[in-house]
């Protein structure tokens, strides 16, 4: 009963964001600018909950997910660009072979997993990254330096209900992945993976598994990338990308499918809504994640914690005798 | 044939021989105790069980087929379940979650029907909650199904340990040390805990413990470590009772 009622609010949820921003498309209310924002937006919620996959359930850190988000870019964008099939069969095929190509890189990054852990594993995915990008940039088919242009605007806020559909997709698979078996597995291993070992879960296999499902995942939201600005450029796709998406996920509350939703649409909404402070972002982001840093440790979130903690223990013990 | 069988087991860190020469054999349906002296080796002699070190010598079989070289999530799903000395819970997780955790490999269903939830996948997670109220009632941990691990009370978190190792449906269950820290009432409560789980799962159960009360009240066959070789076997009024034991535990 209680789940019912929890999906009957989420689709409620997802009804009302749909009509909202349907109404306001169409009554003009938004100027160019505000339009213009709203597939970043979708694409951003995406890798975030993508990348939460692996960052707040796994629980590894990871830096490279700009990287698997180019491959679905490139992918899709040379697909779509050389492929004679009419735009929304291209751009189908598009979608489901950049999530493909970042599948299979994100198997390849799944094997360092098995070996390293934490700030290593963080540096070897940052790597990743770079070289994905630097070989894009080398690359002729990709366009080096210059980029690939004239791809097709597929995803843009005219085509507003194929990327809302898709980001439901994504926000639904992850979330359906965490309350299943698959799902649990992922959460043991993160927060005891000899227990999960000996409770009888593949620790490889379910790491591996998490990498390639996020890297897909990713790759989606770069194909929708893509075919919303109409331009790639390997620049796009550094490091910085990938710390922006962690910093939704670490501001969303790592672990939190929500948080790093709503994360995703203020970081990516605010910069361009307060078009003055843009040049501070960064600033304001490492002041924000310091101010995360130094809340959560500080004594009194852990006496806010304890407090709910005695709560819900009281409550037990009445409700239990 | 018995159903755990231990011959010449070793393993060497380095120049350390932390278990040198173990034999043991356990019946099925036994309650047997493995003691010593802190740092004896009887942890260790638990990790070469269950696959977290490869042992260096020796053979482990498990109702006739070896399992050495495996690894621990095999030898899970082989059937040797286990506690840890210092508790090793999914913290972030709820109660629940823990133990449907360890029903991984007792109820099975394909990554798509957990990203698309269908009928099957509802059904067999109706199954597995069941399952998990039914072992969480065995350990009166039924009312904090919804709570965090981490928000558990001491003992109550090693009772969680103990009902989320039975959630693996084992042969076997090794227990590390499930009374450290426990007052008498709770020890005592536990005492009959694993009394209650041997009949009712039918399992074989290999505990470490400190606690010679709790030893000499349940378990009916006693290896005793010392320096990470055997010392002595036997029941524990014999063993307990040995002068060799004695002086291994208290000193000259
Ligand atoms: N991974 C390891 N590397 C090196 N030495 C180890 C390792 N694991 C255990 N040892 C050593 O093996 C010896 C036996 O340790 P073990 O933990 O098995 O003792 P124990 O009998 O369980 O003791 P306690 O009653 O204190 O739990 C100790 O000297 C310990 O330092
Ligand atoms: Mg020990």
């Amino acid at each position: 009963m209680e789940n019912k009622k929890k999906l009957l609010i989420n689709v409620v949820i997802a009804i009302v964001v749909y009509a909202a921003v349907m109404i306001l498309l169409n009554s003009g209310l938004l100027n160019r600018q505000m339009r213009s924002l709203i597939t970043p937006i979708c694409t951003n919620v995406m890798l975030a909950v993508s990348l939460c996959l692996i960052v707040g359930f796994l629980g590894e850190l990871t830096l490279g997910h700009a990287g698997f988000m180019s491959l679905g870019a490139y992918t899709g964008a040379l697909l779509s660009l050389n492929l004679p099939f009419p735009p929304y069969v291209s751009l189908f095929i598009a979608i489901i072979a950049g999530g493909c190509v970042a599948a299979v890189a994100g198997a390849i990054i799944g094997i360092p997993v098995l070996r390293l852990r934490g700030d290593y594993l963080a540096i070897v995915t940052l790597g990743f990254g770079e070289i994905i990008r630097s070989v894009i940039n080398a690359l002729d088919i990709t366009g080096g330096a210059r980029g690939l242009s004239g791809i097709e605007r597929l995803t843009n806020y005219n085509h507003f209900t194929l990327v809302f559909v898709l980001t439901l997709i994504v926000i639904v698979v992850v979330s359906n992945l965490i309350n299943s078996r698959h799902g649990r597995a992922i959460c043991a291993i993160r927060d005891n993976y000899i227990a999960a070992e000996a409770c009888g879960i593949p620790v490889s296999r379910f790491k591996i598994m998490a990498f390639i499902i996020s890297a897909f995942l990713a790759g989606i939201a770069g194909v929708v990338y893509a075919h919303n600005i109409g331009i790639l450029k390997p620049a796009n796709f550094d490091y910085n990308t990938s710390i922006e998406i962690l910093v939704m996920v670490v501001l969303g509350g790592m672990g939190s499918i929500k948080g790093s939703i709503i994360a995703a649409v203020i970081l990516t909404a605010l910069p361009e809504l307060l078009r003055g402070a843009a040049d501070y972002r960064m600033l304001i982001y490492s002041i924000v994640l310091i101010a995360m840093m130094l809340f959560r440790n500080s004594n009194f979130n852990a006496a806010l914690i304890e407090k709910k903690n005695l709560k819900a223990m009281q409550k037990l013990q009445k409700e239990g005798k | 044939m018995a159903l755990l069988e231990v011959k010449n087991l070793g393993i060497s860190f380095g120049g350390l021989r932390a278990v040198d020469n173990l034999n043991m054999s356990l019946e099925k349906g036994s309650l047997v105790g493995l003691i010593g002296p802190n740092g004896a080796g009887k942890t260790t002699a638990f990790n070469l069980l269950t696959g977290v070190y490869r042992p260096t010598d020796g053979t482990i079989t498990l109702e006739g087929s070896s399992i050495v070289g495996k690894t621990p999530s095999e030898i899970c799903k082989a059937g040797i379940a286990r506690t840890f000395q210092n508790i090793r819970l999914f913290q972030k997780m709820s109660v629940k979650d823990n133990v449907k955790a360890a029903l991984h490999n007792q109820f099975q269903y394909s990554l798509l029907e957990s990203i698309c939830h269908v009928a099957s996948y509802k059904k067999k997670e109706k199954e597995m909650d069941e399952k998990v109220m039914e072992i969480l009632k065995v350990f009166d941990l039924d009312v904090y199904a919804d709570t965090f691990a981490s928000n558990l009370p001491y003992g109550k978190q090693r009772k969680l340990e103990i009902a989320r190792a039975l959630a693996t449906d084992p042969k076997l269950l090794l227990l590390d040390e499930p009374a450290a820290g426990m007052n008498p009432n709770e020890t005592a409560e536990l005492m009959e805990t694993i009394e209650l789980i041997r009949k009712k799962f039918d399992i074989t159960i290999l505990l470490i413990e400190h606690d010679m009360k709790l030893v000499s009240g349940i378990c009916e066959y006693l290896y005793v470590l010392n320096f990470g070789t055997e010392l002595a076997n036997g029941t524990p009024d014999i063993v307990l009772n040995d002068p060799k034991v004695i002086t291994a535990y208290l000193g000259e």
